[in-house]
């Protein structure tokens, strides 16, 4: 397969180039605006890279509090990734049922992905309450500021996320699959598709690492 | 109820403030007063608040650059005016906490709200023509980002009259900037505003790296676009790789402040150099994001001016790339004397020195490019030729402080203060100057009075080296950067040259005042009716000056660097124009509100006043909404209607 023919967008614009590349003329709108937001997207990477830096560097300072060895339970951390993870699939299935114009498959795999970003958050939030709960809050130590807003930063993501996906499930059921729709529902995917990157650094980084 | 405001935050035990405050309250009750009088509302909201046009929303970002350049400079001659009195017995007319405020409100507002605007202007402004298309990728999130930007710039300046601003300098360090060390609002009127305008310049960026990658003429592939555009793609994509790293910066001091987390505290394992690292991993490439536009400027300057092409184009385009990845492996050289150890002094130092090689690479490309050309001496030429001179002294300097030994000695000196405005004012304010006046004809469809304009370049020039070069020697013979007071009476007559030399700066803006105000008098005779006035290389100048608002009928077809140039060469006739059906995007006044809803949110947080954040907040959540809701967010311009318009268009622009 030549790289043109990977590029066949359908633009209805018979070119010997693939528009938006080299000279080919600009790209569709399709192309714009995924293209654009996966620039967005970068940009949160690399926000969350600021945060895993500052992680990187205080966490072993927990100023005589708990460390992450005392405090993680990973059995809990585990669930929650396998629900971030199982929600990126079904947002896949969904976009797929989207692309083919399958507006009730879509809504069944969205509230599915819900249900599993619900699931996540819920696990995380009584994780969260827990800590403070036994006094190892974000204002203990400089380990707990960069823990609780690493990962709160992630948190405040997906809860924008589903809020989003809540937002676009009525865009579907309003006005149906068409174009825009699809374009928004592309960039809320790329977006969910994202936060469980971060996570799985988040993941790595902060829970295997830190309970070590 | 209102938080921590009440009446003791109007400073009235400091009358200075006041006084100016006043003056500008007055300035913009008459200005209201006759948009009010004269009925301009309704056209101002219609053709440009709510504007989308990527032109009038560059111009707008440059005249909000030049308005608070008049505040940063204010700033500036006071800091000189106090240096050059406050000698030995004297104190000076400014408190040290004014002072204080005073240094920190200058850079803030240099840096941010007249630097960035007038840098983001000119590419608004100008990619989207040089690229031959419509407009930018995302129009309406470009007015977005412009108003995120003056909600910004708003902000800082309401702290003159409600409160205080920062005095912890322009880049905040901490344990100084936290709560311990300044409880008050005056951080948080630095952090807030910064962090709104971060929003719209993040925007911007996404935009501008969307817009250069993905949309571009037919038959315009990488190497055949205008320099600037290289240069304002560099430039934007360190703004996507930079800007998040403030973003984040910022918001864990904002947590330290406002929850009482740790992350640069005292206590409780908060490490002060984390921020210091964080910070300048933002800090060094934002100098590049500044100066590699103005590069830019330089590049279509020396071209257009010199009748020639530029001269080695590919190894410019290297060159800014390499200067873009360079970018961010030197920031430690900002503080050597953290104490990082010899070895890492060492390889910041080097690199530090090596990122001069490909700016060294691009002067002799000007040069060479100026070489046997056939000048004309405009107004922007003899800024580029300053700023060649300018600017490689001011590199020079630099080299001399990336060698961590030196740094030692001159670390936090005069000498310092001296090297950073000799490459930002030599650099990045006179690359501005020059394409302003370049651009201005395309923008308003006449040219700018040369006499005033040449007559501007000079008094920058010159009030530039008086200002400065005095401070190399002050720094060298010890004198630190921030001083309120000075206890050395020797250094008396290279302060009194300080003040002179911005008194002359002072003068080249007055200049630049009669420049447009003569102008604008005299535009009659000064239209601009080819388009062309400067036979012009790039495809900006192919089209009217000002442009119509989709810029180009029909999108040009490239085939060569110096697209323009090549079709008057060959004596091409402009092609027939076969009009196809356009979309163009509709205003949209999202940006406005957004923006007004964020003043109030920015101001509720600054003093803690809860229920208007939330309120705030909804409301903008809510206008996002909305406008994510909506449909019919362009609107098609039929080939039919294009040629009516086109026929209009051209009729008015060359009479018969």
């Amino acid at each position: 397969m030549t790289i043109a023919a990977l590029d066949t967008v359908p633009t209805g614009v018979p070119t010997e180039l693939a528009r938006g590349r080299g000279g080919g003329g600009p790209a569709s709108t399709r192309t714009v605006v995924a293209y654009g937001f996966w620039i967005f997207l970068l940009s949160d990477f690399i926000l969350f890279a600021g945060l895993f830096a500052a992680h990187a560097v205080l966490s072993g300072n927990t100023a005589g509090g708990p460390t992450g060895a005392e405090l993680f339970n990973l059995r809990n951390v585990f669930i929650e990734t396998m629900c971030l993870l199982f929600s990126s699939y079904t947002c896949g299935l969904g976009a797929l049922s989207a692309e083919r114009r399958q507006p009730a498959r879509f809504l069944i795999f969205a509230a599915l992905t819900l249900v599993l970003g619900a699931a996540f958050l819920v696990i995380e939030s009584t994780e969260f309450a827990g800590m403070v709960s036994k006094g190892a809050g974000p204002s203990r130590s400089a380990f707990l500021s960069a823990f609780f807003t690493l990962v709160g930063t992630h948190g405040v993501h997906v809860t924008g996320g589903l809020l989003w996906l809540v937002y676009m499930a009525a865009q579907v059921v309003a006005k149906g699959l068409r174009p825009q729709v699809l374009r928004r529902l592309l960039c809320w995917s790329l977006f969910w598709h994202a936060l469980d990157i971060v996570w799985v650094g988040v993941f790595t980084l902060v829970y295997l690492m830190g309970a070590r | 109820m209102l938080g921590r405001l009440s009446w003791a935050a109007i400073p009235l035990d400091q009358p200075l403030p006041l006084y100016a405050m006043g003056v500008v309250g007055i300035v913009i009750l008459i200005v209201l007063g006759i948009v009010t009088v004269k009925g301009w509302w309704p056209y101002l909201w219609r053709e440009w608040i709510t504007s989308v046009d990527h032109k009038r929303i560059g111009v707008m970002y440059v005249i909000l650059g030049l308005v608070m350049l008049l505040r940063g400079y204010s700033d500036a001659i006071m800091m000189r005016s106090q240096q050059a009195i406050a000698i030995g017995d004297a104190q000076g007319y400014l408190p040290p906490d004014h002072y204080d405020q005073i240094f920190s409100a200058h850079g803030t507002i240099m840096i941010f709200f007249v630097a960035m605007p007038l840098v983001i202007g000119l590419m608004n402004f100008v990619v989207p023509l040089q690229l031959g298309v419509h407009d930018v990728a995302f129009p309406t999130l470009n007015s977005v980002s412009f108003w995120l930007t003056a909600t910004g710039a708003l902000l800082v300046n309401v702290s003159l009259v409600i409160g205080s601003f920062s005095r912890a300098t322009w880049w905040g360090y901490p344990p100084l900037s936290e709560l311990t060390f300044s409880p008050d609002e005056g951080v948080d009127y630095y952090l807030w505003p910064l962090q709104i305008s971060g929003i719209g310049t993040l925007l911007t960026g996404v935009n501008f790296v969307t817009t250069i990658l993905k949309l571009r003429a037919p038959g315009m592939i990488y190497f055949r676009m205008p320099v600037f555009c290289w240069t304002a793609l560099a430039a934007n994509m360190l703004i996507v790789a930079a800007f998040p790293v403030l973003t984040a910066t910022f918001a864990m001091l904002l947590l330290d402040r406002y929850l009482g987390m740790h992350f640069f505290t005292n206590d409780a394992g908060g490490n002060q150099m984390m921020y210091a690292n964080l910070f300048w991993a933002w800090g060094h490439p934002e100098v590049y994001i500044l100066v590699l536009p103005a590069f830019g400027v330089f590049s279509e300057v020396a071209a257009t001016f010199s009748g020639k092409g530029l001269f080695s184009y590919r190894s410019m385009v290297l060159a800014t790339l390499g200067i873009c990845i360079l970018a961010f492996m030197v920031w430690l050289h900002h503080f050597f004397t953290m104490g990082a150890g010899a070895d890492v002094n060492a390889v910041f130092g080097i690199m530090s020195s090596i990122i001069a090689v490909p700016t060294g690479a691009k002067i002799f490309n000007w040069l060479f490019t100026l070489f046997r050309g056939r000048i004309v001496f405009t107004t922007p030429i003899l800024f580029l030729i300053g700023f060649m001179i300018t600017f490689v002294l001011g590199g020079l300097t630099g080299v001399l402080l990336a060698v961590p030994p030196v740094d030692f000695v001159l670390h936090n000196s005069a000498f310092l203060v001296a090297h950073f405005h000799h490459v930002i004012i030599g650099g990045v304010v006179f690359g501005a100057l020059a394409g302003i006046n370049y651009w201005f004809p395309k923008a308003f469809g006449f040219t700018l009075d040369e006499r005033w304009g040449k007559a501007s370049f000079w008094c920058w020039l010159i009030g530039f080296y008086l200002a400065f070069m005095p401070l190399y020697v002050l720094g060298l013979m010890g004198m630190t950067r921030r001083m309120q007071h000075i206890p050395d009476p020797s250094w008396r007559p290279l302060l009194l040259v300080a003040e002179l030399g911005a008194i002359v700066v002072f003068l080249g803006i007055l200049c630049q005042i009669a420049q447009l105000y003569v102008s604008i008098r005299t535009r009659e005779q000064r239209r601009d009716l080819t388009g062309d006035p400067w036979n012009g290389r790039t495809l900006e100048w192919s089209t009217s000056s000002p442009p119509p608002a989709y810029n180009f009928a029909v999108l040009p077809r490239v085939e060569t660097i110096d697209a323009f140039w090549e079709v008057k060469r060959k004596g091409l006739t402009p092609v027939e124009e076969v009009y196809e059906t356009i979309e163009m995007p509709r205003n949209s006044p999202i940006g406005f509100v957004i923006a007004f809803f964020a003043t109030f949110t920015g101001f509720a947080l600054i003093w803690h006043i809860w229920w208007i954040v939330i309120l705030g907040l909804l409301a903008a959540a809510v206008t996002v909404l909305v406008f994510g809701w909506s449909e019919n967010r362009q609107h098609e311009i039929s080939a039919n209607e294009m040629a009516q318009l086109e026929r209009a268009r051209l009729g008015l622009g060359r009479p018969a």
